[in-house]
């Protein structure tokens, strides 16, 4: 799997949604992503890529698109 | 009738995160106005967020002798529908923008502060209205009943001079919301905050937004309180590394914190100087019944303490009789002046009187130690606590029903998980669906597991205890 499909695939199941919505989806855009499903999401980034995030990234992954850049910027991870 | 805002006139009493104030000699004057649009006591519908519209709304309500029903301001449409025709109210207290929605219930509007204003509506029914009765909440915000609980003056008075006592409560106080005013918990931390003059700092940010630290730093929170969950996602924000100077005291119920988290906050605590006090209650106690004091929150891990000033613990065996042996497992019985009246099914109702004498059956199975202090060990009824929300799992079965004709359902589960067992793989999606548009919680905590035959006896009564196995 490539760093997207894995990225992707952490969407789709930690928030229930099909892999052709996940692109453009926000923090509070749908229902399943309300903080417990964001708790739900980060906990299958961190699995899928075998990482800890930290306080301000898990905070301040408010979308699909924010979430690449912060993966991308503070754990190396290039899509 | 409950609080003295005179006596804290210029303390501030709520901030939003928008930066909007209210000083207590604020709250005065919008109490003021409130009651001469309101004409009199009635029944209001609020529909709660953590805004200084909100807030302030409420507190003007109970000082004016109006009667609030606390709701969700996102409440679902059909179950709300029920609710306003089922009580008839005078008024509903909402914002301003929503006013659309108000419509056809009459809705004009007689009164705007904040954002929100007081909408007329035209059923031109008014239910008598026991003068005991303070406000009305509901037990789990959700799951189609019309059922309320009905807090007196005294009720809600007593419970927060309680808790003032027992926190020791001063107007130093910054409390910021972590959960809806509408819920039991959220609103004991405004009562007993507002019975000392402090300030409350109101959002509706959560854990996991930036905004809500930002918020916390700036304005300085000293306390919040949290269901299980919120300590579970805390945890995943690496919270013991957060540095919160501002912080004091941390306070946790609405369900049962496992005994390994307990452990964990309760030792960040001690060794940062901070409290962490575990707590237990019910809608029908008005909020709080027992407390574990800060400094045994390491020694008594698990246990959710000892009544709270004014209050008293006993457990009954199946017979009715008390236990006095430590470590019997029994029903908790609480006595004390926050035991609610009882509930309200319908306008009618509204007129009753006190059903319970300050003697509340929890539905819990407790046992107490050596030295006094309980331990919550299971529960009587059929209901989960999901993200801190009460869950009736025969009211979800009767939903599900009503819902989808000829359907064989079955639900069950533990805190924060909830099964559905049906024999009709191709209804799962939708049942699911459907479970999850009416509680209005995240899908995370709900399953469709698909059996051959729902267990049940030979009258028909479905084997609950026979499922556990598919999920436990």
């Amino acid at each position: 799997m490539t760093n997207l499909e894995k990225y992707k695939k952490a969407f789709v199941d930690a928030l229930e949604v099909s892999e052709n919505e996940v692109e453009g989806l926000t923090y509070q855009g749908i229902t399943a992503w309300d903080s417990v499903g964001h708790m739900g999401l980060i906990a299958a980034i961190e699995d899928a890529f075998d990482i800890m995030m930290d306080t301000d990234d898990i905070i301040d992954f408010s979308s699909f698109e924010k979430g690449k850049e912060i993966l991308g910027k503070n754990y190396g991870i290039d899509f | 009738m409950i609080w003295d805002f005179e006596h804290y006139n210029n303390n501030i009493a709520i901030i939003d995160d928008t930066g909007m104030f209210l000083s207590y000699g604020d709250m005065l004057e919008i109490r003021k106005e409130i009651g001469l649009a309101a004409e009199g006591r009635c029944l209001v519908f609020l529909m709660c967020e953590n805004s200084v519209g909100a807030v302030a709304g409420y507190a003007s309500f109970i000082e004016n002798g109006i009667v609030p029903v606390l709701l969700n301001l996102h409440l679902e449409r059909e179950l709300f529908d029920c609710l306003i025709t089922t009580y008839k109210p005078k008024f509903i207290w909402s914002r301003t923008d929503m006013a659309d929605e108000y419509k056809k219930y009459g809705g004009s509007s007689v009164y705007s502060r904040f954002g929100y204003s007081l909408f007329k509506t035209s059923f031109g029914v008014d239910y008598p209205l026991n003068d005991e009765l303070c406000l009305l909440l509901t037990t789990s915000g959700s799951t189609g009943s019309p059922q309320f609980v009905r807090q007196s003056y005294s009720n809600v008075r007593s419970n927060a001079e309680s808790i003032v006592e027992y926190l020791e409560l001063t107007s130093d106080e910054r409390p910021i919301t972590t959960l809806p005013m509408n819920y039991t918990y959220g609103l004991s931390i405004i009562n007993s905050h507002f019975m000392v003059g402090a300030v409350i700092l109101l959002t509706d940010k959560g854990l996991m937004q930036r905004e809500f630290w930002s918020f916390f730093r700036t304005e300085g929170a000293t306390s919040f309180g949290g269901v299980p969950y919120t300590y579970e996602m805390l945890e995943k924000l690496r919270f013991f590394r957060m540095d919160l100077p501002s912080l004091r005291y941390m306070t946790q119920a609405g369900g049962k914190l496992t005994p390994e988290l307990h452990k964990k906050f309760a030792e960040y605590a001690d060794n940062s100087g901070k409290k962490f006090i575990v707590m237990y209650g019910q809608c029908e106690a008005t909020a709080r019944m027992g407390y574990l004091p800060a400094d045994k929150s390491l020694e008594k891990c698990g246990s959710m303490g000892i009544a709270i000033p004014g209050g008293r613990f006993q457990l009954i065996d199946g017979e009715g009789k008390a236990i006095t042996e430590p470590d019997v497992t029994g029903e908790l019985v609480y006595e004390g002046p926050n035991v609610t009246m009882g509930y309200a099914e319908c306008g009618e109702d509204l007129i009753k009187g006190d059903e319970r004498g300050g003697i509340l059956r929890t539905g819990d199975m407790a046992k107490f130690d050596g030295e006094g202090y309980y331990y919550i060990v299971g529960r009587k009824k059929r209901f989960l606590k999901i993200y801190g929300n009460r869950v009736n799992l025969d009211e979800i079965d009767r939903m599900i029903k009503a819902g989808f004709d000829n359907i064989d359902v079955a639900s069950a589960g533990k805190d924060d998980h909830l099964y559905i067992f049906l024999t009709n793989e191709s209804l799962a999606n939708d049942v699911r669906e459907f479970v999850v548009e009416k509680t209005q919680l995240n899908p995370a905590a709900f399953r469709t597991i698909i059996i051959d035959e729902i267990p049940k006896n030979d009258s028909g009564k479905t084997l609950y205890k026979e499922l556990a196995k598919f999920y436990e």
